[in-house]
């Protein structure tokens, strides 16, 4: 079992906010209803067998039959509806206007993810995250890219379609910061089980400096520097000598990373906001270096999974849009990584 | 006579460490956040089953780990912690565990046999 720190995979009930609150009363009121049920029906098999003759014949009769098999489940299921029906309904009302949005795209197993302003003008792109200010009610614009997926956060909402040449709400709002892992909901192809997605909510003032931060900075190609490797390695037999901490040792050198990423094709398909590369068909990687999650929530985001993910990518998630990069080098692997680390 | 010559035969094929069963646990569990499994395929990892780095099936009865060190619990650690400062050139990169997790990956790597 993985027990992913990234909050992938979420757990169904456990709200983190008002609309994924009224979801989950209503899901406790289903399995409650459920389990009422179960224990009547229980109860007259166990009375239609073991009763007294007189009790066998009330049950048998014609008023058992209309009050217990058609009024009751009647009423019930007739109520459990309205309620649901009203529920989903109130998750799904019309924008104001004001409100903050946020378009997401389901794509061939990831979430593509457009920053809004006021105007509908897209300003930041993401993928496979979503980053909320606590507190504030967000409506989600859902689009899908080729066939129908479906937005699922369980700790912030319901489920909802997002389907090709329609533009699907949500409003999602999270009370509490924290991390929450979802995932497509609708059976969308091969590796549907593999599209994971996270949302994380920063309180508002924290919230507010890290959109900044991201919509006025540009990549970090400043940051870039030569590294050199290490001197003489110690004798292999002596574990004891060598450098404990991973950061004293860097061999991988970003700026030949950078060349790699714009002369390898990477760029053919994957943007970076600042640079050449402007490729609109993978995710957006200004912000990669930063992500939870490799792969649309899947995998932890370190040097290691960065170099599986792009030098054989289709083992990992066999059938997705990116190819295994086996004319690449290992060396050449990591210097890609090292870049796409610093793309925060 | 015949206890003799049982005690003659040679042991069976067993593993050369012997690593107790809680850290094999905590060694599965940081194989998974680290998702070592991107690369290698692991037993007792049922996805992913990457094939970039080799897989580590049968681990237990290799003889050089990365084909150049001598496959001991220390250098394990070592390795699987910060596999370019014990090899230089191997491809595998730093990881984002901590000793002890290291320590506890190995002893699951050479408990693979015990299954």
């Amino acid at each position: 079992m993985i027990d992913a720190l990234w909050g992938w995979p979420p757990p169904v009930l456990d709200p983190a906010g008002p609309y994924a609150d009224k979801v989950t009363t209503l899901a406790w009121a289903l399995f409650g209803m459920g389990l009422v049920v179960t224990a009547i029906v229980c109860a007259a098999l166990w009375l239609a067998v073991r009763g007294s003759p007189k009790i066998k014949a009330m049950i048998g009769g014609e008023r058992a039959i209309w009050i217990g098999g058609i009024a009751f489940p009647g009423v019930v299921l007739l109520g459990l509806l309205v309620w649901g029906l009203t529920l989903t309904a109130s998750l799904t009302q019309p924008i104001r206007g004001d409100e903050m949005r946020i378009r997401i795209t389901g794509e061939m197993w990831w979430f593509r993810v457009q920053y809004l302003n006021a105007d509908g003008d897209i300003v930041m792109e993401d993928a496979n995250e979503l980053h909320l200010p606590v507190g504030v009610p967000v409506v989600l614009e859902l689009e899908a890219a080729d066939v129908i997926h479906s937005f699922w956060v369980p700790h912030l909402s319901g489920k909802k379609d997002m389907i090709p040449g329609r533009r699907t709400l949500l409003r999602v709002q999270a009370d509490r910061a924290g991390e929450f892992g979802g995932l497509c909901a609708e059976y969308c192809g091969s590796q549907h089980a593999l599209m994971g997605f996270v949302a994380i909510a920063h309180k508002a003032s924290d919230w507010q400096a890290w959109f900044d931060d991201r919509t006025t900075r540009v990549a970090r190609t400043e940051m870039l520097a030569e590294t050199a490797p290490p001197d003489a390695m110690p004798y292999p037999g002596d574990a004891a000598a060598y450098p404990m901490e991973p950061e004293t040792l860097e061999r991988y050198d970003a700026r030949r990373g950078m060349r790699l990423f714009m002369e390898s094709g990477c760029a053919a398909c994957h943007r970076i906001a600042g640079t050449e590369a402007n490729g609109l068909a993978g995710p957006d990687l200004t912000h990669v270096g930063s992500r939870r999650s490799l792969g649309a929530g899947i995998l932890p985001n370190n040097r290691g999974t960065m170099m599986g993910w792009i030098g054989d990518s289709q083992s990992i998630k066999p059938g997705n849009r990116m190819p295994s990069y086996y004319v690449l080098s290992a060396e050449d692997i990591g210097h890609i990584a090292a870049f796409l680390e610093l793309q925060k | 006579m015949v206890l003799g010559l049982l005690s003659a035969c040679k042991n069976p094929v067993g593993s050369r460490y012997e690593p107790d069963d809680a850290a094999q646990e905590r060694g599965l569990l940081a194989i998974n956040e680290a998702g070592c499994a991107a690369c290698h395929e692991i037993p007792g990892v049922a996805w992913p089953k990457g094939r970039l780095g080799p897989s580590l099936e049968g681990f237990d009865d290799v003889g050089m780990i990365a084909g150049q060190l001598p496959n001991r619990p220390d250098l394990l650690a070592a390795f699987i912690r910060n596999a370019p400062a014990v090899k230089r050139d191997s491809t595998m990169p730093a990881t984002p565990i901590t000793q002890l997790e290291a320590v506890d990956i190995a002893a699951y790597l050479y408990g693979l046999d015990h299954d």
